[in-house]
């Protein structure tokens, strides 16, 4: 084992060399977005002769999480680094503060309003309260309006924009 | 509601004879009602009245059934035996489940639906709260989790029980009717059985005497804004806990399990 990374074979990989491969590896979802990007890839490291990665759950029924365990396996072997392991953790459980700037810049563009900070739904007392109100991404009007809390995956809202009329999805603060 | 004549404190489950099959059991309790409620809320897929309230129940849906992996992998680690939390969900019968007999009440209308919904939500709720401070640190992590998708799922059918309630004639009496007869089945989930004091008395499980009455304080709550008769509050039909089940989850089982059953082993 080389001080400055894993070694399999000849090969020495450093784990920012996996951190970079990883970046080519995409959400099945929202495929404009890495795994890197959602902030679910929690950890890299080394595990026996091969290499660990730590992943977690955007929300609990996430049906992505074994796609994205195979695509991660299979970029890295591809790569040339084996075996792979993919572990699961829970906790501290995910939040899209862990978004990063990039991703939420490539949500916009693809049609999909990114998380507005500080407006995840603790307070379940403020029933009929005032939803976020993210810019349309399609034409970037402010006026828009929720129409629920659960769009087409776990992790968005279903809003319209009053201005273009657009549907669009909104990635939730969580 | 069939009682088969027994009294409702007998247990058809195998008693746990160790700390780590009381914790099983435990997992299992927390697990089922989410599965089976999972499975209920599925049952609308296409056929909700609206688009996105097929999307909302749906997505709930995949929040419980998620949830409920969680806790089934869980079992399935802490039983050591090879099996799978597949194993789990689809080969048990249905006086091996330990859900509470709201979560299997048919769906009927969309108002049955809502209210058993809302029901569940306040309870599991506070439920989870409490769980977050549970000495069995993988049910802490697993209740931290779903804590954020239930502030989701309690919105969602509180505010629906206030319009339809406070809607028109109709709405009012179609969700009138709902909470009238599922009122009896509300009860059950703060009421300990075995596993339940068990689990307290070790610092795992959940206070339920402590969550009582902020239940019932919070469901009259939401039922006065809604403009709802709030109906008197005991007796209660009990016995799922103890794996004594309504009619209905064989039904229900006979759906989710047959592919498992007929193809056992089965993958896509």
């Amino acid at each position: 084992m080389d001080a400055a990374g894993l070694s399999w074979g000849r090969m020495v990989v450093t784990t920012d060399k996996i951190w970079q491969l990883l970046e080519s590896v995409s959400d099945p979802e929202i495929p404009v977005l890495t795994v890197l990007d959602m902030g679910i890839v929690r950890e890299v490291k080394s595990f026996g002769d091969g290499v660990e990665v730590v992943i977690t759950p955007t929300y609990s029924g996430c049906p992505a999480m074994k796609s994205i365990e195979f695509s991660i396996i299979a970029e890295l072997e591809a790569n040339g680094i084996h075996p792979v392991k993919v572990t699961t953790v829970l906790s501290p459980s995910w939040t899209t503060d862990w978004m990063s700037e990039e991703g939420r810049k490539k949500l916009k563009v693809y049609g999909i309003a990114p998380p507005i900070p500080g407006t995840n739904a603790k307070r379940i007392e403020a029933l009929f309260s005032e939803a976020p109100q993210p810019e349309c991404p399609h034409c970037g009007a402010k006026n828009t309006k929720l129409v629920s809390q659960f769009g087409s995956t776990a992790c968005k809202a279903l809003y319209q924009c009053q201005d273009c009329k657009e549907p669009f999805d909104y990635f939730k603060c969580h | 509601m069939q009682h088969s004549g027994k009294s409702p404190d007998t247990c058809y489950l195998i008693p746990a004879t160790n700390m780590n099959q009381s914790l099983i059991n435990y997992t299992l309790q927390i697990a089922d009602n989410n599965l089976i409620l999972g499975q209920r809320l599925s049952e609308w897929c296409g056929h909700a009245p609206e688009l996105e309230i097929d999307i909302a129940l749906t997505n709930i849906a995949l929040d419980l059934i998620g949830q409920s992996r969680n806790l089934y992998q869980y079992a399935a680690e802490l039983e050591g035996k090879g099996r799978s939390e597949d194993d789990i969900a689809y080969l048990r019968d249905s006086s091996r489940y330990r859900n509470v007999l709201l979560v299997e009440q048919p769906n009927e209308d969309f108002a049955y639906t809502i209210a058993r919904q809302f029901f569940f939500d306040v309870y599991n709720h506070l439920f989870y709260q409490e769980l977050t401070k549970s000495k069995d640190e993988r049910l802490a992590e697993i209740a931290e989790k779903s804590l954020k998708e239930i502030n989701y799922h309690i919105r969602f059918s509180s505010e629906w029980m206030i319009r339809l309630g406070d809607g028109t004639k109709l709405s009012h009496e179609k969700i009138q009717t709902a909470v009238d007869d599922l009122w009896d089945f509300i009860g059950e989930m703060t009421l300990l059985n075995d596993t339940d004091r068990e689990m307290l008395s070790n610092g795992i499980g959940v206070d339920l005497n402590k969550i009582r009455p902020l239940y019932f304080q919070k469901v009259k709550e939401i039922l006065a804004e809604a403009t709802l008769n709030i109906p008197v509050e005991e007796p209660f039909q009990k016995g799922g806990k103890n794996g004594i089940h309504s009619e209905f989850l064989g039904h229900l089982l006979a759906e989710m399990q047959w592919m498992q059953r007929a193809y056992p082993g089965a993958e896509w």
